[in-house]
């Protein structure tokens, strides 16, 4: 198995590789027992419902083996007793820009977060270590009753949306790190928007890991309620550090009837993060629901969106984009469960490898054999840059009965020698001529993508091929 | 400073077979030079070893840019100097855009944190387009992905047109063209002609020097120039042939 610390892979994005002192009111300690669980509760001042919540997914993190007998033996390397499950700073979230601290500010600087997307700050919440530094509902969104919350406030200013529908998408023991996520949640955004609404401007939120071993375990939960319609950003940046940084993330959507959720993640670790998310949303009739993922960096990243389409005629959709460089494996892919009539799924995959890098896609769609008219698109291309990189596909689709259609494509192509010559003799660099193939092979996927993200994925992918000419 | 492009005693050898023998070569700028020869005497491997490409090996020799060595230099640090290549055979760059390609190229030149200014490059883009008759479609088109042989070379052309080159080495650009394409890729070489370029155009046959006229044409075989002379030079190695040549060289074979 690959390893990160090799000197010549010392090529990460200098974006994020920079370190603020830290200063932590409340932390937990190294280690997770019931007494890191009960310190988490009394600083956060939570209700008893979720301490017991707390506590039994502890015990199912405790029962659950490791699943490494089909994922990467990596995984065994993880030391969760070294790991800080507890961080907070001791500030407040803070409902205006003025009151975030400077140093916090400045690492925003740093980010890099573009111009355009500081004009939507107003409607920015920003996670810096497990509490938002920064929360603030777009005003327009707020008059329209869209709460846009952290995942701790959600849960007790609005206990009567929150409780009906958390941990009911993903629940508890759906996978190891779905429980310990369950476990030790903190931070990550609850939202829900009413009845009808459509919010115009997509609701953002920046993530960074700023505290060595310190796992960050945000939980977000989206309700779009009937006929609604919300897109939520999520980006990720974590600065460089030497021992492995553990990130379990659970995102729940719910899409009632009629709505549309569209979730749009960019993100860019270092390499030393294990990256280990569940994601998965459900769609009632006639919704629809599409993950936009792009996963670049990471030691290890272990994430398969899916949507459980629950109702008629409803849709998911997975675009997704992986990039593994030097030493780094995405394992990455897409679920769709079909659960109702007319129900249709597609999956569009593209994975870059790039030296060592390894990326595999797994798959994962069911279609019963009691329903109609059911249909699946899956497409899966990797491009591979150097010899020494690996691709896998695994697709499991199973369907049953007559009356559905599923349709798989996959390819592999390489960037060859001759590609890179050519645009060198046009004066680009070796590193902007990957960039540029790149960029072409995901080009007809990020045209869906909103155009800063878009943006913002060729920057990320210019720095990162840069970076891997050696 | 000489403002030519000095190929000066240039051996090269690929995969241990020395290619090219000692080859000496001037062109200035302003000036148009055909290089003429039977297939598998080097022309090719001419064109890919000044580009800098890496299966061939420079044994020996110096190439001068307007004064400066450029065999020290990387395959886009030459580019970036003013060396300009049109291929025979040009890659595709699947999803690129001939416009972003172009962009990217463009912005390659300039320092670092400056950024291209899109109107503006859109604007001399589209003047090259009218110059060379090309239609503006053309450019959303993904780089040579599915192109005709005329299409290829006309995007050659236009990168040229786009990057103006001090230097320009044609390879083949007439191979695998009808007359209808020689003529337009033709058209586009004579209007990139002028004092401030150099061009080189290799080619196996005299056709395309009805269209582009040459200042001076040299014979080139077994990986030498063995004849230079005059555009009436191209005429008689198409009424002669190359055997023509070879005969000549024969007596003094005794040498090579």
């Amino acid at each position: 198995m690959a390893t990160t610390d090799t000197p010549d892979l010392d090529i990460k994005t200098d974006i994020g590789n920079f370190v603020y002192p830290e200063k932590h009111k409340y932390d937990a300690g190294k280690g997770l027992s019931e007494s890191t669980i009960n310190y988490m509760c009394d600083v956060k001042e939570e209700p008893d419902w979720i301490r017991d919540f707390r506590m039994k997914a502890l015990k199912t993190f405790r029962d659950k083996p490791m699943p490494t007998n089909w994922a990467s033996k990596d995984l065994n390397a993880i030391n969760f007793d070294e790991i800080r499950y507890y961080l907070a700073g001791d500030q407040k979230p803070s409902r205006s820009w003025d009151d975030v601290p400077d140093d916090v500010k400045q690492t925003f600087e740093r980010l890099g977060i573009p111009e355009s997307e500081r004009k939507f700050l107003a409607g920015v919440e920003a996670q810096f270590d497990s509490e938002a530094a920064y929360s603030n509902i777009k005003e327009i969104a707020a008059k329209q009753g869209v709460i846009f919350v952290g995942s701790t406030e959600g849960l007790k200013e609005h206990p009567e949306i929150f409780r009906k529908w958390f941990g009911k998408v993903i629940p508890t023991g759906d996978n190891k790190f779905s429980a310990l996520n369950s476990a030790v949640f903190s931070g990550g955004s609850f939202i829900y928007v009413p009845p009808g609404v459509k919010v115009s401007h997509p609701l953002q939120a920046y993530f960074r890991i700023n505290a060595q071993n310190f796992g960050q375990f945000e939980r977000t939960l989206i309700i779009a309620d009937e006929g609604s319609e919300v897109t939520y950003m999520e980006g990720c940046t974590a600065p460089k550090f030497d021992t492995a940084t553990l990130h379990s993330a659970v995102v729940e959507l719910v899409a009632l009837k009629g709505a549309k959720i569209q979730y749009i993640t960019v993100q860019n670790w270092s390499d030393n993060v294990f990256n280990l998310v569940t994601k998965r949303g459900m769609a009632h009739e006639d919704a629809e629901i599409r993950w936009i993922d792009c996963n670049i960096g990471s030691r290890l990243t272990m994430k398969y969106p899916g949507v459980i389409l629950k109702g008629r005629r409803a849709r998911g959709e997975v675009l997704s984009i992986a990039l593994a460089n030097d030493g780094q494996h995405q394992d990455t892919g897409a679920k769709m469960v079909h659960a109702a009539d007319e129900t249709s799924s597609n999956i569009i995959s593209k994975s870059i490898s790039v030296g060592h890098g390894r990326a595999t896609y797994r798959g994962l769609v069911t279609m019963p054999k009691h329903l109609k008219g059911c249909k699946n698109n899956t497409e899966c291309d990797a491009l591979l840059i150097n010899t020494n990189s690996r691709t896998d596909t695994y697709p499991a689709i199973t369907t049953r009965g007559d009356h559905n259609s599923v349709q798989h494509e996959a390819s592999v192509s390489k960037v060859s020698a001759e590609q890179i010559f050519y645009m060198q003799q046009r004066g680009m660099t070796e590193g902007q001529a990957m960039s540029l193939a790149v960029n072409g092979f995901i080009n007809d996927l990020a045209q869906h993508f909103p155009m800063e993200y878009s943006v913002e994925l060729k920057r990320l992918i210019d720095l990162e091929m840069e970076g891997s000419v050696g | 400073m000489k403002q030519q492009l000095e190929i000066k005693n240039l051996s090269v050898k690929v995969e241990e077979t020395e290619i090219l023998k000692d080859l000496n070569l001037t062109l200035p700028r302003g000036e148009v030079h055909a290089i003429m020869g039977p297939n598998g005497t080097g022309k090719s491997t001419l064109a890919k070893a000044l580009s800098g490409h890496p299966d061939y090996e420079i044994t020996s020799g110096e190439v001068l840019l307007d004064g400066e060595n450029i065999l020290e230099m990387e395959v886009d640090e030459r580019a970036r100097a003013g060396l300009f290549m049109a291929f025979q055979y040009p890659s595709e760059i699947p999803g690129v855009s001939i416009a972003n390609f172009i962009r990217a190229a463009r912005q390659a030149r300039l320092k670092e944190g400056e950024e291209l200014e899109a109107t503006q490059f859109y604007k001399a883009l589209y003047e090259k387009m009218d110059m060379l008759q090309i239609d503006r479609k053309f450019t959303s088109r993904a780089v040579n992905e599915g192109f005709s042989g005329g299409e290829k070379k006309r995007n050659e052309i236009l990168q040229m047109a786009m990057l103006e080159p001090k230097y320009a080495i044609m390879d083949e650009t007439d191979s695998g063209l009808d007359i209808d394409a020689l003529r337009i890729v033709s058209d586009g070489v004579n209007k990139l002609r002028g004092p401030e370029r150099g061009i080189l155009l290799i080619t196996h046959y005299q056709r395309i020097l009805d269209y582009i006229v040459p200042d001076h044409v040299h014979v080139m075989w077994n990986g030498r120039i063995v004849k230079s002379g005059g555009k009436e030079l191209a005429l008689e190695l198409e009424k002669k042939g190359y055997d023509w040549i070879k005969e000549e060289l024969t007596e003094p074979a005794a040498r090579a």
